[in-house]
Parts: C-alpha cells; structure tokens; sequence
C-alpha cells in the first residue's frame, strides 16, 4: 500500500513538472524574413546547381580576371606562391597522393571562389567573374576546354576526374550511428 | 584624564563635524544641487582577472608563422592544464577566415529558411529567450593528433593540442528547427557563418535535431570572438569542423551541398586512393597529458601520470595505461562524473624505478571500440604507419618514451 501511495504521489509530482511548453506548438519568437532578406542571402551551390545564380564565363575570360584578383597569391597560371599553394591539382589530397583534382563537383570550387575569394574582398565578384575564374581554374586542371561556357546549366554537368572516387556520404547517418572509419574491432 | 578630555573633545568635535558634513551633503544631494559621486568601477585586472605573471607560459603554441592569408592554428597547451574543461583564452583555434570578426549582437541575427513551414529571423535577444540547455562537450580538429607535427615532434601541445573542452550554453537547434517546422522532405542543414569568407557546412538533419546546440556561452561568460562570438554551432562528439562559427544561417535543404570545408580542404584520401569525406564523429583517444613529450621526469619514486580521454561514440567507459610499452596495460582512475561528449581526466599513480620505459594510454568506450597502436591501425586499413602522419581522423595511441635521465620524448614508429 505504502508503495502505491508513493508511487501516486511521485506520478502526480512528475505530472506537475512537465513543463507547459510540451504542449505549445510554438513560442511564437522571431519574425518571417521579409522577400528582400531572403532575396539577399548570399547564393550556395549545391552539386545539382540548385542554387546557381545567372550568369557565364569562360576560361578566356577568367584568365584575366585571374591575372587581376588571384595571382597575387596563387600565383601565375595557379602555380603558388610563397603566400598560398597552387591550384593544380585542386583540393588537399593526402596522405595517398593524386594527380588529378580529388574535389567531386565543380559547384563546390565554384561556391568556394564566389564565397570566400578573392581571400582579402571576398563576394565581390560578379557573377560573370566568378563562373569565368571558376572556368579558368578547371581549364588549368585540364578539366574544362578554353572556350567552354560555364553557367548554371552547364556547370553542375562538368565531370571532375575523381567524382565517382569517393566513398559515399551518409544521408542515412542516424543518432547513435557508428562512424564508417576507425570502426576498429573490439578486443576481447 | 586632562589629555583624555581633550582628545575625546577633539574626536567629537571632527566627528560632529562629519557628520554635518554628511548631513548638509545629503540634504544637498537630495535638492539635487551637486551630483552623487560616481559609483566605483573596478579597472583592468580588477574587472576581469588574469592568470599570474609567473603562469606565463601557459600560452596557445604554433607550428608555423602565420601570413596574412593562411589559416590560423593555435594549440591547447594540454601538457600545462588540470581537470576536463579548457580555459576559454586557451582554447584552440583553427580558421579558415580573413581576420577574425567582432560581430555586434544588437544587429546579428540567425535565419532559418528552405524546406520549413515557417523561415524564420532571429535576434540573439529571442534566441536567449528559448528554453536553454548547457553541456560540457570537447571540440577536436579532424586534422588533430598528427603523429610526428611540431620542429622536434615531442611536445602534446603541437601534436594532440587541437581538442578542447568547454561548457557551451545555448539553445537547441531542434527547438528552432521545430518552430520553424521542418518539412518531411528535408534531410540535410547547410550551417553558414557570418564572418566575410562565408563558411559553410552540410549537416544530416538527424543530427541537428538530435543533440546540436546552438551556443552563445562559453564556460559561463558570452562566447569569445576567436570562438564564434555572438552564436556558434556545436555538433557533440563529431569533428569539429561542423561547429560554424559565427553562425548566422541555418538552410533547410535535402542534400549535402559538398561544400569546400568537406569536400576540397578537409577531403581526405583513403589507404586505396578513394576519397573521403563526411566522416563526422570522431574515434576513441586517450593521451598522456604528464609526462609528455618534452618534460623531464625529476628522477625515480612516485609519480601520477594523468591525461585526457574522449570519444565521439559518446562516453569513455575505461582507459588504461601502460608503462611497458603496451606489453601489459592496468585501468587507469576516470575523473568523475564521465560526460558524454566531454574530455575525460584520467589519472593512474606510478612508481618509477628509473629505468628506460615506454608510458601509454588506451581508450575504450562506451561502444567497445578501442583505440588502436598505430600499428594496429595500418594492418586494420591495409596499409602502413606512415600513411597517418598526415591522415585526418587518426585516433592512435601515443607511446612516450622516458629515458633514464627522465627525458620524455615521442615514441611513436617513425619518430
């Protein structure tokens, strides 16, 4: 009997505890973005284009824009300098090494230059600019051909050497999931 | 009694006199004819402390000379710290920005937006509103634990110096992500910082409604600019790449966007030459913090060996150490309570005799996953010891050797 008060009791205590907001839908906090917020959101690309602004380029074009706004560090023809590394192969592949470029899509160097170059001004070039440097950059990579015209169609369809190269990604990651690497066996 | 009566005379007399002088004042003050005096403020150490002067070399450590357009990386002196959580000015740092931003939080604002019913704006005032959550998490570089990293490849700070542990405040992002309310096709977050160079990241939407925190405190006190100042992500137990700083935008989307932080600078090669990327949580460790490379052990007798232990596979069930060279191992005492996600202190005592030894620690987690000898993990990836000194992800054991004029330096093969 004592239990079962107790436990009554401690049912109600807990009861009482649950806090309101399980039951609010919302909190009601913030305010929607207005058209022009989001209208303003600085453009990411994702492998498919999907989000791709207007605008085209190519590697004639970008050499000159190179010339201007990149060598200074990556020096000319994207050999280096003693300030940056070079962009032939493009990427950071190690320890194994590769000849070729092991980024997998060319969005994701495009999204790069737009975003985060030229290092010191960067998202100032124009969207002409940044699919003509991206032009260039895969034109020295051997990637693209000199006259090619990059824009949002055609840019997510450039095959980078090493795109089917990679071990997958987990859309499918759930919590609690192991991790694919260094999964070592446990000892007994 | 003369002298007496006549100093007592004087004492009332100043104090008479006091206190009309306080009276007049406060009846001044009161009409407002003079203004109170200034409350005092304290200034410099006195309004926020810092560590002695002969604590001075507790300092964050490089291994290169920064120039005005490479990365910054700084190092925890873990060597130099005790118990689990970092010191916010010693947490480490690695960049991929030009410059680091102090953003003003009256005009910073988080936005939620894409595959949600309702995109939402916030200000860091709102996001302090919502219920809030503080967890002690440690934060590691996936380019940490470089095996032979720094000029004499001995000293923890420059090898192993890339993790930190810190008590984060914040608000959950499932708890935004619920107000804006998710659409059932969403999958992926892309997180993006507000510093000039953009940085972004693609995060499974099941772990942005499992247990990431959107912080903006650190150890207590607002989030330090180096750290992410005014909102940070953290992403608990995963590489720390995925913590944006600087956190500004949150794009419901679903797909991985392959962004140039996990699919160009922070892709990997595999032992085959295959790519990798996406490799979020991070593997057992545990690292002899005392002795470590560079010290001198003072001479034989008792001494406690200690270090820290984490796992991204949430809780460090047990480490042992060592100090065979891994001929035998006896468990080591874990610093309690053991947090998930959390640097774990351990500490075991030991009695050195003063010969040449080989000391060691080995993480075990909740899991059963054990951290491997580096030997182990070549055989286990097919491939040899020097593949890892530049692989991301390297969660071996770290051997240090203490010769018999206590000298303790790396032991690792190849060192």
């Amino acid at each position: 009997m004592r239990s079962r008060e107790l436990r009554l009791i401690g049912t109600a205590v807990i009861l009482a505890c649950v806090p309101w907001v399980v039951h609010a839908q919302t909190f009601g906090f913030g305010r929607p973005p207005t058209p022009e917020e989001i209208k303003g959101v600085f453009p990411s690309a994702a492998p498919d284009g999907t989000g791709l602004p207007p605008g085209r380029g190519t590697a004639k074009d970008g050499a000159a824009v190179y010339a201007q706004k990149c060598a200074a560090c990556h020096g000319p023809n994207g050999t280096g300098t003693a300030l940056h590394r070079g962009l032939i192969p493009l990427g950071n592949a190690k320890p194994v090494k590769l000849e070729e470029s092991l980024v997998p899509y060319a969005t994701t160097v495009w999204d790069f230059i737009n975003r985060a170059m030229p290092w010191t001004t960067p998202g100032t070039l124009t969207p002409d600019e940044a699919y003509a440097v991206t032009a260039y950059v895969l034109y020295l990579n051997k990637i693209v051909g000199e006259a090619d015209v990059l824009d949002a169609t055609t840019l997510p369809k450039v095959r980078m050497p090493h795109r089917d190269n990679f071990i997958p990604a987990q859309p499918g990651w759930t919590p609690g999931e192991r991790r694919r690497l260094g999964n070592y066996p446990a000892r007994q | 009694m003369g002298s007496h009566s006549s100093s007592d005379r004087r004492r009332f007399l100043t104090s008479g006199g006091a206190l009309a002088a306080f009276v007049m004042g406060a009846i001044r003050s009161v009409r407002g004819q003079t203004p109170a005096p200034a409350p005092y403020e304290p200034q410099g150490l006195l309004a926020y402390g810092q560590p002695s002067k002969f604590a001075s070399t507790v300092v964050r450590r490089t291994t290169a000379r920064p120039t005005a357009i490479t990365d910054t990386a700084l190092m925890t002196p873990l060597q130099d710290l005790d118990g689990i959580i970092t010191p916010s000015g010693l947490h480490f740092l690695m960049d991929h920005t030009n410059g680091i931003p102090d953003i003003d939080p009256r005009t910073h604002r988080l936005m939620l937006h894409g595959m949600v019913d309702r995109p939402l704006t916030f200000t860091m005032d709102e996001i302090r509103r919502f219920p809030s959550v503080s967890r002690i998490h440690f934060l590691e570089c996936n380019a940490n634990s470089r095996p032979l990293r720094g000029p004499n490849r001995e000293s923890v700070q420059l090898i192993h110096g890339r993790t930190s542990c810190s008590e984060w405040t914040g608000v959950l992002l499932s708890v935004l992500l619920k107000e804006c309310g998710v659409q059932s096709k969403a999958t992926w977050v892309i997180a993006e910082g507000g510093e000039t160079n953009k940085y972004t990241m693609s995060i499974p939407l099941a772990k942005a409604l499992d247990d990431t925190i959107v912080a903006y405190a650190q150890n207590g006190e607002p989030i330090r600019p180096h750290q992410g100042f005014p909102l940070r992500l953290i992403a608990p137990g995963w590489e720390a790449i995925r913590a944006v700083k600087w956190l500004n935008r949150i794009h419901v989307v679903d797909k991985p966007y392959a962004t140039w932080h996990e699919a160009g600078n922070n892709a990997d090669t595999a032992a085959d030459g295959k790519g990798l990327w996406y490799r979020f949580e991070l593997g057992p460790k545990a690292v002899i913090t005392r002795p470590s490379g560079g010290m001198r052990v003072p001479g034989p007798g008792f001494h406690e060996i200690t270090g820290l232990a984490w796992t991204g596979g949430t809780l460090v069930r047990r480490v042992d150490v060592s100090t065979d060279g891994g001929k035998t191992y006896q468990e080591a005492q874990l610093q309690q309570p053991v947090l998930r996600h959390a640097h774990t202190r351990f500490r075991f005592p030991w009695k050195w005799n003063g010969e040449e030894c080989v000391i060691q620690a080995r993480c075990t987690d909740d899991r059963g996953e054990v951290q491997p000898t580096i030997e182990e993990a070549a055989r286990i990836f097919n491939t040899t010891v020097d593949y890892f000194y530049q692989a991301d992800h390297f969660n071996g054991i770290q051997p240090w050797r203490v010769a018999r004029d206590g000298s303790v330096t790396n032991a690792i093969a190849g060192a």
